[in-house]
């Protein structure tokens, strides 16, 4: 997705002549093709991203439109003040990139996890939160984010994701896009674990349940319209992000439901309140937390009784 | 318009310090002592060195100014209004509810003058390196000042913002430092270790100087050594005075959320008046 992500602002930047990249130290050779468009539109800021993020709103607020880009954890947690008053307060049209999101650098740690991003980003007024699910919305997100006259965070994943959209599908921020239609249970998927979240599908379909699959890649705004007709449709929601269950795609789905007094079961699925100690690779993370395809399968399978006892009978 | 005599600038500066003083008591505002220090450096700022048109206050080519110590905002509120760029009457809201002027300065889009809402130290200068940085890429040769407190130098993107700008050779930025050697609860050289301060950005990669910053003429003359020709940005280090133009308030911390009274501020104007 970092390669998409590369050659989508290449592309961009030859079009857009606002286009300002900075980066924190990351991506080594990743944007030599964007340097020699105009090495006055790439600045490597440094390991300093309280600075890199005033830099970009003070670059936002005259004319330009930067797109900040490193570790995700960097470009949220640790400049969330930045963020706050200087990229939202300002209504600065900076666009922030975090690579590495959710369980990718699982094997890094939780130095470099990021299960809380689109949580605390969520909260800032202004804000908008997005989590593309393969390089083709990644590009149209890049695009979109681009038009907007208010801050966009994108979360994104590493390298070597599969392609989701066979072809190019219409992207709006707010819209979430259906992938696959279903009758009985819908999967509201944020970002990159989506391909368990087919694959949850699939096994699903041989069980004989029609599971609706949903790229929820705007998590703010909330495609509500989306919800709304969901209610009346599905005996399940079903929330799956690699993130934690408090205040990412789950929590806003939770919180829709709560204040519009819909009656559809909902399914969190995400990451527990903890840190994870152990050493492993994003694969024995997804199994820890319940997100490899056939957990999902069997835990939407639990969630609702209807459907079990179908299956039983 | 603009003034360029050293008596004008001195009479800019006694009007300034007697409003703030007024308004503090008037709506409660603190920061006084913050204020009284950085009221010569933004006097000669807007006065005699900003390039800048009060009716165009969006105007692409002008300077660009960040108060980064957003706690002096009532002093810069006065500034602005004294510039001309809203009607001085504006300020008579000061601090009701519903109101423009608070305690630190609004977004650019509430009020005309301000680049940047600052209150949370550490801010203006990344802002400010940002603006910077926008001018070369549009080809512009406006200038941004960022005029930051000594305790705001405890901050780290302070001199993250230092380093990048040096590394970029951003020639077009200009700190001042107003060191009224406090801030909010102690000794700013004994809260942090501060000194050597002009050192210190010297080896950030700096143009450095320290000035008397109550010194008009001297604030002026060193202001117009920037931009270097060495492609540096440039570090002003301005000595003052917390509370500076009132005697029984100088260089007493007290004054840093203390509000006059009715007769503190009587005794001032009167310092204020005769000069003494």
């Amino acid at each position: 997705m970092r390669n998409a992500f590369a050659e989508t602002l290449t592309q961009l930047a030859q079009e857009d002549p606002r286009l300002v990249l900075l980066s924190g130290d990351i991506g080594n050779k990743l944007f030599d093709n964007f340097k020699k468009i105009d090495p006055n539109r790439f600045y490597n800021c440094g390991v300093a991203e309280a600075n890199m993020m005033g830099v970009a709103a003070g670059m936002a607020l005259n004319g330009l439109r930067p797109v900040i880009y490193t570790i995700t954890p960097f470009t949220t947690t640790r400049c969330f003040e930045q963020i706050r008053v200087d990229v939202c307060y300002h209504q600065a049209p900076v666009v922030i990139v975090g690579t590495g999101s959710g369980l990718s650098y699982a094997e890094l740690g939780p130095t470099h996890h990021s299960l809380e991003d689109m949580a605390i980003l969520r909260t800032l007024p202004g804000m908008c939160v997005l989590a593309p699910c393969d390089a083709t919305e990644l590009e149209l997100m890049l695009r979109a984010a681009l038009q907007q006259d208010r801050p966009v965070y994108i979360r994104i994943g590493k390298k070597g994701e599969p392609a989701i959209h066979a072809h190019q599908p219409s992207l709006r921020i707010g819209e979430a896009i259906v992938v696959q239609e279903g009758s009985e249970v819908a999967l509201l998927s944020a970002g990159i674990v989506m391909p368990e979240v087919l694959k949850a599908a699939a096994l699903l379909k041989e069980q004989g349940i029609a599971a609706e699959v949903v790229s929820f890649h705007s998590i703010k705004p909330l495609d509500t319209a989306y919800l709304q007709q969901a209610d009346k449709r599905f005996k399940l929601l079903v929330t799956i992000e690699e993130h934690g269950l408090i205040g990412g795609l789950g929590g806003a789905v939770a919180e829709w439901r709560a204040h519009h007094n819909a009656t559809v079961p909902l399914l969190c699925l995400g990451t527990p309140d903890q840190f994870m100690h152990e050493i492993g690779s994003q694969k024995y993370a997804q199994v820890k937390y319940g997100l490899e395809a056939e957990q999902i399968a069997g835990r939407v399978l639990a969630g609702v009784p209807g459907l079990r006892a179908r299956i039983v009978a | 318009m603009t003034m360029t005599t050293l008596k004008e600038l001195e009479a800019v500066s006694r009007k300034l310090r007697a409003r703030i003083i007024k308004t503090s008591h008037q709506a409660s505002i603190p920061h006084l002592g913050s204020c009284l220090s950085c009221v010569d450096i933004l006097t000669v700022l807007y006065f005699a060195v900003l390039r800048l048109d009060p009716t165009k206050p969006r105007d692409s080519d002008r300077d660009r100014m960040i108060l980064s110590k957003g706690h002096g905002a009532p002093a810069l509120f006065q500034v602005l209004a004294l510039r001309g760029f809203y009607p001085e009457n504006l300020l008579d809201t000061y601090g009701e509810d519903g109101g423009l002027f608070a305690e630190h300065p609004p977004t650019p889009e509430q009020l005309p003058g301000i680049e940047a809402a600052t209150g949370s130290l550490g801010h203006g200068l990344p802002l400010g390196l940002g603006m910077a940085l926008a001018a070369r890429i549009h080809k512009k040769d406006y200038r941004v000042y960022a005029v930051l407190s000594d305790g705001e130098c405890n901050e780290g993107s302070v001199w993250e913002a230092a380093m990048l700008a040096a590394a970029q050779q951003v020639a077009n930025l200009c700190v001042i430092v107003d060191f009224n050697k406090w801030q909010a609860t102690g000794r700013s050289c004994e809260v942090m270790a501060l000194e050597p301060f002009a050192d210190k950005w010297r080896a950030f990669g700096w143009n450095a100087c320290e000035v008397d910053g109550h010194d008009l003429p001297c604030l002026l003359t060193t202001l117009k050594t920037f931009p270097a020709a060495n492609g540096k940005p440039t570090a002003i280090i301005a000595h003052t005075v917390k509370g500076k133009g009132v005697s029984f308030m100088e260089d007493d911390n007290n004054w840093h959320y203390r509000i006059p009274n009715a007769a503190e501020v009587e005794a001032a104007e009167r310092e204020l008046e005769t000069g003494t």
